[in-house]
């Protein structure tokens, strides 16, 4: 297939990284809006465009199982999922990450139910913080793309060895059409060696065990898990430097900012809030307001030091949260808020929950929440940190 | 003994002293067995089972490459290690015919696992899938699964299961695969010919369901496990048969007069509680059931 520039929705791109990364087995049950991934990845397999065996699945659970036992042979795996069908997975969830099985799964966005909704936000892979997955958070065509062979390279990288969850809002991301840069399969080899795992393997020229039981050791299992994790921040960043270097492109690795030098107030989100809140700082700055934006791409691991570090002199910081632990707030707010909290001089930490279901906000909207709220701030009269914006007849 | 399995009995051991079953367990036996028939070219998946504890608790007493994954999941996985084995293939990496296995309780097969164990059935996924049932949940302490037959005392049942047993090999065998066989650990030639048959007949799903009588679950003294499982298969309560492509099904052991059930049933404490007329209502459904198969 050609290199080049073409035409491609977020979907496409998927599986076009599924395909450059030379992935070979592709366990994977459809649900909407990841399905066209699926159908793409089986059109290349017919078009002996790519080279991999797709195993038509009967449950996500099961999915989720095979790739882990693909995975676990020493074959490079990948699957795909959306919304329940992530619920559903969530106890294999856990064996991929605990199997320490460098894993790539594109979760593409969509509110979990009822009410049945196909529109999307984070709450399907927020909801699987605690799994032991890194989890990526991307915002167009063009970076699912280059984030699927970035995520093969993260997670084999021996200093890692976990799964990686790459998250983009459906119906959105997923289908729009955008302008891809698709790289050339001799570069994407250079990049990208081949799995040869030594950890965990099914072979029996060297029969083991993978996972056996030890209560004994347990803790120091998941202090390894936990090790791995924090080495992930490392990798990802120079992953992405490495990548810039061959393909010309880069994303930030855990965090991307935007006017965030010397703004006093700063947004952050992820997904495709991106865009809005980079219009609205736009706007902010044209009426004077020092305003900037952090993307923030890894929610696992959280770069709590980066973001210390990068938002240490902003006076308001405001988490735009797309889902909500019900009984609590926004999910990433207080992590946030958590991570600002050993600052000597620290900046206040609000929450917007904002654009469930992909509940729609505008950039005048938006901006004139931020410039409320920074008077509010300024003023003292914040009452309650965790706001939800736009509820109809509130 | 038959002359002809000497080279099996007396063959190359992979499965190894100090696996922690109960005493009396008939779990090792068909351990014994199944990887004794495979060989060292063999990969094994499981999921939560007694008879999984063996591989999964360090050290281990297989000594074959095995996977324990989450308790639905023993067939979806056992179809990414086959995918990944054919992709081997393809590519020159892997040269020798691999057995792939799994062996799972009745729970793992029949109730939590059926999702999974359907699929990979109706993919005809290239694996030997070993059931092996004690007909309860006895892992976590005698509770009725699907495989519990009418009448059983268990935990969860204390007056005595109301339903019947699911059938199985019938359901496997509505699936139009390869290889369906049923078993016992008390019959080790017989079920060595089927676990024979199954790693031979070529590509595709094989399902091999063997009785697996248990001590501690079913309340019978722990030397008389063979004896309880031939007691099975003489009163015509489990049937020695197999099924190939769905179609034909045949007798591959036939007791020369079958024994009322009652010699069955009050060997073992988990039958305790029936009472007379229930002993005939489960000896007319026994006659009716092997009628079907002309004994």
């Amino acid at each position: 297939m050609d290199a080049g520039k073409k035409m491609l929705t977020g979907n496409d791109a998927a599986a076009h990284g599924a395909r450059l990364a030379n992935v070979r087995v592709v366990p994977v049950y459809p649900i909407t809006p990841q399905t066209t991934i699926i159908e793409k990845i089986i059109e290349f397999i017919t078009e002996k465009e790519m080279d991999a065996e797709y195993i038509p699945i009967e449950s996500e659970h099961s999915a989720m199982a095979a790739a882990i036992g693909a995975e676990a042979t020493g074959i490079r795996t990948f699957t795909a999922s959306s919304s329940q069908g992530i619920a559903y997975m969530h106890e294999n969830l856990f064996v991929a990450s605990g199997l320490r099985l460098p894993l790539v799964m594109v979760a593409v966005n969509r509110t979990m139910n009822p009410p049945i909704a196909g529109a999307p936000d984070h709450s399907d892979t927020l909801a699987q913080r605690d799994t032991g997955w890194l989890q990526i958070y991307v915002e167009n065509a063009q970076e699912i793309l280059d984030m699927v062979i970035q995520a093969y390279r993260i997670a084999e990288d021996k200093d890692v060895l976990l799964p990686v969850m790459i998250c983009y809002e459906g119906m959105v991301i997923s289908h729009f059409l955008e302008p891809v840069d698709i790289p050339a399969q001799k570069l994407i080899d250079g990049f990208l060696p081949c799995y040869n795992p030594d950890h965990v393997v099914l072979d029996t020229k060297r029969p083991m065990h993978v996972s056996v039981i030890s209560d004994e050791f347990l803790t120091e299992y998941r202090y390894q898990q936990e090790e791995a994790m924090e080495n992930s921040k490392r990798v990802i960043e120079e992953v992405d430097k490495e990548f810039k270097k061959v393909f010309g492109r880069e994303y930030g690795g855990l965090l991307s900012g935007y006017m965030t030098e010397d703004a006093e107030v700063v947004l952050v989100g992820m997904g495709n809030t991106c865009n809005v809140a980079r219009m609205t700082i736009y706007e902010l700055r044209k009426q004077g307001i020092k305003a900037g934006f952090m993307k923030l791409r890894a929610f696992r691991p959280f770069p709590k030091e980066a973001l210390e570090e990068s938002l240490r002199s902003a006076e308001l910081v405001i988490m735009l949260d797309r889902a909500v632990s019900s009984g609590y707030g926004g999910v990433v707010y207080p992590e946030l808020a958590a991570s600002l909290s050993n600052l000597t001089t620290k900046p206040y930490v609000l929450d917007y929950i904002i654009g469930l279901a992909n509940k729609k906000i505008t950039v005048p909207q938006l901006s004139s929440l931020v410039t409320s709220s920074l008077a509010d701030y300024k003023n003292g009269t914040i009452i309650n940190p965790i706001q939800w914006i736009g509820v109809e007849g509130l | 003994m038959e002359e002809k399995n000497r080279d099996i009995y007396y063959g190359e051991e992979f499965f190894k002293q100090g696996h922690l079953l109960c005493p009396g367990c008939s779990g090792g036996v068909i351990w014994r067995l199944i990887t004794k028939v495979l060989g060292e070219s063999s990969i094994g998946v499981t999921s939560a089972s007694c008879l999984s504890l063996p591989a999964i608790m360090f050290p281990s007493s297989l000594k074959l490459p095995s996977l324990y994954v989450s308790f639905a999941s023993a067939s979806a996985a056992v179809s990414g290690v086959s995918a990944a084995l054919h992709t081997m293939e393809k590519d020159g990496t892997l040269k020798e015919r691999i057995n792939l296995f799994v062996l799972a309780g009745d729970g793992g097969t029949a109730d939590i696992g059926f999702a999974s164990l359907s699929g990979a059935a109706e993919r005809n996924e290239d694996v030997i899938y070993f059931c092996l049932d004690n007909e309860a949940y006895m892992n976590t302490g005698i509770q009725r699964s699907s495989q519990t037959p009418a009448g059983t005392w268990t935990t969860s049942t204390p007056l005595g299961k109301a339903e019947l047993k699911k059938d199985m090999p019938l359901i496997m065998a509505a699936h139009g695969i390869p290889y369906v066989a049923t078993a016992s650990a008390s019959y080790p030639d017989d079920l060595i010919a089927k676990i024979k048959k199954a790693r031979d007949i070529g590509k595709g799903f094989k399902y091999i369901h063997i009785q697996a009588p248990c001590p501690t679950g079913w309340r019978f003294p722990e030397n008389k496990t063979v004896e309880v499982g031939r007691l099975a298969v003489e009163t015509g309560m489990w049937k020695l048969f197999e099924t190939e492509n769905g179609t034909k099904t045949k007798l591959t052991y036939k007791p020369e007069s079958r024994r009322p059930v009652t010699d069955y049933l009050e060997a073992q404490g988990r039958f305790s509680r029936l009472e007379k007329k229930d002993i005939e209502i489960i000896q007319k459904d026994v006659d009716k059931e092997c009628r079907k198969f002309r004994f």
